[in-house]
Formats: C-alpha cells, structure tokens, sequence
C-alpha cells in the first residue's frame, strides 16, 4: 500500500494513511469474488467415486438443513447405492428418504433380496476357492483370495471384516507391490471407518518398501497421512502432507478424496498453522501446489489476501466459504477451530509491525467492531500471544516488550527464595524423621 | 534416705555448697534427683527453703523445690503468690545450671502458664516465657516445648510483634513432633493476624507436611487455614499435595475440609457472586471453625485479583469498565479498591478523577539501588550457609551406623572385587 506521491521530508497526514485492508482507490485490486452459492450438489458427487460418494451425500443430506437441498443429495444417494450390492446401507437410505422422493425411490424389496442371495452365493465360491488355496498353499492364490474377500465385504458394507481380510493377505505378501495394495486397501477401509490410528500405522508401513513407489502411490499415501492428522488436530503437520502432494495425485484417489480438497484442506490449515515465512516458501511459492490452488480459486485469493495484509477480504472469503466447508465430511468438526485460529492469526499479525495501532482503524480493516475488537485483543494479550497493552481511554494499543534486565533480577531474586523456603521446610522434615526413627530406637549392630 | 527435718536442711546445705562448679553441679543433680520422692512429700513445708537460697546462684536446687511446692493445687490467690515467684525465678536464674534439669524447667513454666492463663491475664506470662524460652534453648535453632505456650499466651493476649519476633528464627532442631505442630499452628495465626500472609503459608504448609503416621485435629484445622490463606496470597490453591507429604495426610486431610474446598472451586471461577453465595452456603460450617474473618478476606481478594489482572491487558482503563469486568456496583467502588490496592503496594496507578480514568504504570523497581544489591547480597549468603548445614547433615548422616547398616544389608553379599564402600562389619 504505498503512497507515492508524498513530498519527502513531510509528516504523512491523515488522509494518506490508508487502512490495511480496504482500500476502495486502486483499480488494480480484483473485486473479492463472493461464493456464497449454494453447493452444486452433482458437481461435488461428481468428483467422488465408490462408498465414499455415498457417504458424503448422506452426510450432506443431515448436515445442510435446506429440504431441497437434502432430499437431492438422498436422491443422488439412493440411485448411487442401487449400482453397488450394500443393501444395509439401501435400508437406511430408504429409512431417511420416508417416502418423500415419490414411489420410486421406496423400499426395494426384491432388489434387496436378489442382492443378499447373490452375496451369499457368492461368499460360498469363494471360500471354497479359498479353502482350495490354502490347502495348495501357494502364497500368491491364497493372497488374491483373501484379497477378493476383503473387496466383497467392502461392497456389502460390512467394513469390520473387509479390513480383517486385507489384514491377513499380510503373511502372503511378497513383493512390495504387493504389501502397498493391502496397505492402501487398509486405509481405505479404515478411512471409511473412521479408525484413523490404523490409517497412520499403514501409511507408515508403506513408506517403508524397499524398492520405490510410483508417485501415484505417494501422493496417495501423503494424502492418507494428511487426513489423519487432520483428524487428531494436528494441523501443522496435515498442512505439511496436503502441500507435499504431487500433482500425479490427479483424479486416482476419488474413493477417499478429491484434488480440490487436498488444495481446501491444506491450504486452511497451512494457513491456521504457519507462520509467514512458511507460508510463503511452502504454499505461495509452491509451483506442485499451484496447481491444486487453480481449482479452488476463492482459496487461492484468500491465501494471497491473508499474505498481503487484506484482512477483511480474506475474512469475508472465509466467511462465504464456510456454509460449504461444514458441509465436508472431514472438515466439519474443524471448521470452527481453524477458522478461530486464522482470524486470531490475522490479528497478532497485523499489531505485529506497529508500536502502536489506532484501535478504530484496526475495526475497521477487520470489518468489526471497537469494543468487539477490544475483547479479542484482551484474551490474545491475556494468552500472551500479542505483547500489547490496551490504552482503553485513547482507544490506542501499544505494544510493550518486557524489560528483560528488570525481569532476570525479579526471577532470581524468587528463585532464590523459594529455594531458600524449599530447605529449610526439607530440614525441619529430615530432622522430625530423625527424632522419629531415634525414638524408635536404632537396631544395634 | 531418712525422711525427717534433719535431711531437709542437710538438702540446702547440699544445694549452697555445691552450686560453684559443673563438676559439683552434676553431683548436686544426681543428689537431686535421689530426692525428689522426699520433696513431693514434703511439699507444704518446703516455702521457707526457697528464703534461704539465692534463686541466681543455686538455681538447680531452688527450681528443685520450686518445682516440688508448685506442683500441688492451689487456689486463687496463691495463684498469683505462686505467678510473681516463678517470673521472678525466671527472670534471674542461671541458664547453665537450669539446663541440667530441663523437665523440671518445663514443668514450672508450663504450671506458669496454666496459671496465667487461669487468672485471666496473658500478658504478664509474654515477656517471662520469652526469657525461659531464651534460657532454654541451646541454640536459636532449636524448638523447645515452650515454644507453642509463648506463642499461645501471645495469641491471647494480642501480643503479635512479640511473636513475630520469634518467629524470626529459622527452626531445625525438634524435641517433640507435637510442639512443631502447634508452634507452626499459633504462629501462622499470629501471622494472619498481623497480615504477613507469605510466612503464615510457610508455617502451615509445614504443618500440613510434616510426617506423621496418624492425621491429628491441629493437622485438620491447619490445612483448612491453609487453603483460605493460599487463596489471599496466591490467589490459587494446589489440590494435590506436594510428594514428600505423609500419606495420612494425603489420604484424610480433605475429608475434613470438603466446605473449603467447595470455596476454592468457586474461586478459580472467578465470579465474585458465585464465591459469595459458596460462602453463604458454609458458612455456618466457618463460623465454628473461628475462620470467618478469613473467608471474608478471601472475598475481597478475589476483587483485587481481578483488577490486578487487568493491570496486564490495559494502560488506561475507565472506573467504569473496571467496575464492569470485576463486578462490582458501581465506578465509586471501583475507585474505593483501586486506591487501597494503591495504598498497600498492590499495584502501580495513578487515578484521573477528572476523566474517570485509571492509569497503570510499571513496576518502578529498577533493582538499580544500593539496597537492592545488599538484599542480593544477603540472599546469596543465606543460601550459602543453608546449602553448608545440608551438607554438614549429609557427612553426619553418611557416618551414621544405622545408616551405614542399612546401606550394608542392601548391598550385595560377595563383590568382593569392588570397591568396598561400607565396611564389611555393617553387613548382616
């Protein structure tokens, strides 16, 4: 935000001091783009493939709260369902629909049941090829059969035992081909589970083959990772993986996730985690994740905003974002946190610079409120994680350093009465004991 | 040992003659000794004795009979007759001698007490048992049994400085557990009393942990002092005890103070009406623990935490806001506690009348003083010579044979390549 034409030497008035963050001037900046669409429920099908579709939509249907919007997504569902052999997961669709999609999309009764004979029938064949295997004992046939088992369980729904059974190709594993199949096939069931413990020990297992993965197996892997660690909060280290992720991903892993949100995920996180240099050496630098950022494009200028000191656009970005966002599957239970993280980002970073911060200007790139914004100052100084102090009567914060000289001579003259406490209250003990024991009487020797 | 009039008064001849040196005075006190029976039975008739001796010079002899007269019950106004002589005999025996017969030191003045106490008038027993208590002790380091009753006759008889004084001294040698609990009970009081809050925590805190097998009343009725007293000096109270606490006390002592730590509780909420009701609630249970006083003072430090932690958010604040954020009814109230803070050192401000606004300064301490070097210095040697006695403890307790048998025993029975720490007559 330079102002070019000040004469040199003159104090810079009123006027010329623009406020970080709105700056209503300069033709070049882009007008933000405000998505507050609603979701385009098949676009965002679309980019998902197997159970997971299924999954999201359903999720979507309890989560969004818009009749229209729910009754599409439990359409979607039903007609996604009725291609794969789940008739568990039928049943339930068919429970929250309740009759209101119309006659077609009612309880199927013959379908189910074609579906389950033909699934038991099926379980037969295979366990008897199974059966022959073991008893042939060659180690490929009996990997391909428990490996057959552990997919027909994942069609039918019945996810506890799938894993069981991708499990056990384990001690028939023998090339590392081979151990990376059942390791992806681990966390995929697992993923869906929700069991994300295993999802880390697999992905570690993987990393370990001897001879190199393909990329397309890494950037899985990294993104596997990344859920997980989104899922026990981790949010640095998610950040880390989703921006490590190659382009290769591509479209090879819409049974779990999709480009688009390895770019939302990683970048969200990135920027609730990172500090600048961070930022920008890993994500605004990164020509790998460019390519990801291209297809969340709001993200993208969000990222830009937040780096570039436009606090209140990236905040109204976020803002328009978040509707959606609590719509992800993975997402949900974070966005709260991620986006208090980021706003209290936005705030240390912007008093980060100055001496002192006119408070009213500082509401106003934050598109908030004086008292509002006075709170939130108070519990990031309370924190300690803004060195500031509040001039409440001038509305101004002044930031403070801690005058370490006077700080060293507070601590050690403490540290040295407690210490002096600390003995003598240990003598005294050590002496009562010593009366105790010789009350008692010492054993003679 | 023929009990007649004859022996009596071969008794004083012994005591006068035998009072010139140590040597004689052991022999004196073994004499004594042989005829405390005689004493106690000859009780009535012992008073004129005590004319014929000089309390200074024959000090073992005279408390000898002092102690034989006093010990039978008396009535008021010998009361007082039996007060004035033993203050007197207090005031100019000589301390060498006394020492030799400690019990019967202890039991006079403990008798002394008793009395005073009786007579309803505290004050005339302070400034003798402060003299015995001097007279007694070996070395200011040590803990006499009079201890506990000086500090009891100064809690009753409002005498605070005096104790404080004692207090002073740093305590390490114990005659008896039981004497260090009260002593450290009755002095947290007198330091509650006379608001030196950070050594009454000291006092109490090692009440509540010191060793011992059983929990006693005076442990229970520390604690819960204890706990009202963290919360006006620290502002916090720890739940969990320390390590080297005794597991008696670990396991009881809360039981017994459950209304307080309800109080801490609220407390920590930080809502003064929430405290307020809490105390509400209990406070019958207060009132007869005599703790009321104190719950009271918890409450207004609650006022004072919350304003002094505003002291590291603002630079300038409105009464206003301040009585808004602790709660309090109005900017004149604010104002009101802001300035006692001021006044006793709480805080640094100065108060804009004008505006209605508080302005928080630092701490104008700049520790650059020649009397901020000399407490460092100061410090520094204190600490040194504590960290001297831990080791001198150290050296003596390694010498120790209990000790060194224990180590013994432990260790195994047929390195004999090793090097030999502990001499192999200490195994068993």
């Amino acid at each position: 935000m330079e102002s070019e034409d000040y004469a040199s030497g003159a104090v810079i008035g009123e006027e010329e001091i623009y406020a970080n963050g709105r700056d209503e001037s300069d033709p070049q900046r882009h007008r933000p783009i405000i998505s507050s669409e609603q979701l385009d429920i098949e676009a965002y099908a679309a980019l998902y493939t197997g159970r997971t579709k299924t999954m999201r939509l359903l999720f979507i249907a309890d989560k969004c709260g818009i009749p229209s919007m729910e009754l599409e997504a439990l359409r979607m569902a039903y007609e996604e369902i009725k291609k794969g052999e789940d008739t568990q997961l039928f049943r339930e669709i068919i429970g929250k629909i309740n009759g209101r999609l119309g006659p077609n999309y009612a309880l199927d009764n013959a379908w189910a049941d074609a579906v389950d004979r033909r699934a038991e029938s099926r379980k037969e064949k295979l366990e008897n090829e199974l059966n022959a295997y073991r008893t042939n004992l060659i180690k490929e046939s009996i990997r391909m059969g428990y490996n057959d088992f552990g997919d027909f369980f994942y069609a039918h729904g019945r996810l506890g035992e799938a894993f069981k059974n991708y499990i056990r190709t384990r001690d028939y594993c023998t090339t590392s081909k081979h151990i990376s199949h059942m390791c992806l096939n681990a966390i995929l069931v697992s993923i869906e589970m929700g069991q994300f413990t295993h999802v880390t020990s697999y992905v570690g297992k993987a990393e370990q083959a001897v001879d190199g993965l393909d990329p397309v197996t890494i950037a899985k892997l990294r993104c596997a990772a990344g859920l997980s660690h989104l899922e026990g909060k981790k949010y640095k280290l998610a950040a880390r993986k989703f921006l490590e992720v190659g382009p290769e991903l591509g479209n090879n892993y819409t049974e779990i996730i999709a480009p688009q949100d390895v770019a939302t995920y990683g970048s969200l996180c990135a920027l609730a985690s990172f500090d600048r240099s961070e930022l920008k050496s890993k994500v605004i630098d990164n020509t790998n994740f460019r390519n990801f950022l291209e297809l969340v494009p709001e993200i993208r200028e969000l990222i830009n905003d937040f780096y570039t000191s436009h606090y209140a656009s990236c905040l109204e970005y976020l803002g328009n974002l978040k509707t959606n966002l609590l719509l992800d599957i993975h997402l949900h239970e974070h966005v709260e946190t991620l986006y208090e993280q980021i706003r209290n980002k936005a705030l240390i970073q912007y008093t980060l610079p100055f001496v002192s911060v006119d408070l009213n200007m500082m509401a106003n790139a934050f598109n908030t409120s004086v008292t509002g914004l006075e709170k939130e100052l108070e519990a990031l100084i309370t924190n300690d994680q803004i060195q500031a102090r509040i001039d409440s009567h001038n509305k101004i914060l002044y930031a403070r350093h801690a005058d370490q000289r006077n700080g060293t001579f507070q601590r050690a003259l403490q540290t040295g009465n407690e210490f002096d406490r600390e003995l003598r209250s240990m003598l005294l003990r050590a002496n009562l004991i010593k009366h105790d024991y010789n009350l008692k009487g010492p054993r003679k020797y | 040992m023929n009990l007649n009039m004859h022996s009596v008064e071969s008794l004083v001849a012994q005591i006068q003659g035998l009072s010139g040196n140590i040597g004689e005075l052991t022999q004196l006190r073994s004499y004594l000794k042989h005829c405390d029976d005689l004493l106690r039975t000859e009780s009535t008739r012992l008073a004129p004795l005590l004319t014929e001796l000089d309390p200074s010079v024959h000090s073992l002899g005279y408390l000898y009979i002092l102690e034989a007269c006093t010990s039978a019950p008396l009535s008021k106004d010998q009361a007082n007759e039996l007060v004035l002589s033993i203050a007197r005999f207090i005031n100019v025996c000589a301390a060498e001698q006394i020492r030799l017969a400690p019990e019967k030191f202890i039991s006079i003045c403990k008798r002394f007490k008793e009395q005073v106490v009786l007579l309803d008038d505290p004050m005339r027993g302070v400034a003798p048992l402060l003299t015995s208590i001097r007279k007694l002790q070996s070395s200011t380091e040590q803990l006499t049994t009079l201890h506990p009753d000086f500090m009891l006759l100064c809690l009753l008889s409002k005498c605070y400085k005096i104790g404080l004084s004692v207090l002073e001294d740093d305590v390490f040698e114990i005659d008896q557990p039981r004497d260090l609990f009260l002593y450290c009970y009755y002095g947290g009081m007198i330091c509650i009393g006379q608001k030196q809050f950070r050594k009454a925590l000291e006092l109490l805190h090692n009440v509540v942990t010191a060793p011992m097998p059983i929990i006693s009343a005076i442990a229970v009725e520390a604690y819960k002092k204890y706990i009202l007293v963290s919360l006006i000096h620290l502002g916090q109270f720890a739940t969990s005890f320390p390590k080297y606490t005794s597991s008696a006390a670990q396991r009881n002592l809360k039981n017994f103070s459950q209304s307080y730590l309800d109080l801490v509780n609220n407390y920590s909420i930080g809502k003064v009406s929430e405290v307020e009701k809490c105390v509400q609630i209990n406070k019958d249970t207060f009132e007869s623990d005599n703790n009321l006083g104190l719950v009271k003072q918890v409450v207004s430090s609650m006022y004072k935490r919350n304003i002094q932690r505003l002291t590291q958010t603002y630079l300038t604040l409105s009464l206003q806001d301040i009585a808004n954020t602790v709660q309090l009814n109005s900017p004149k109230e604010a104002e009101m506690h802001v300035l006692q803070m001021i006044q006793e050192g709480d805080i640094y401000a100065t108060i804009n009348q004008k505006d209605g606004m508080v302005r928080f300064l630092e701490d104008p301490e700049q520790y650059k003083t020649c009397e901020m070097i000399e407490r460092l210095d100061l410090s520094i040697q204190r600490i040194m010579m504590l960290s001297k006695k831990l080791t001198t403890m150290n050296e003596v307790m390694s010498c120790d044979p209990s000790y060194l048998g224990k180590v013994g025993r432990e260790r195994q029975r047929f390195d004999y390549d090793d090097f030999d720490t502990v001499h192999s007559k200490f195994n068993i």
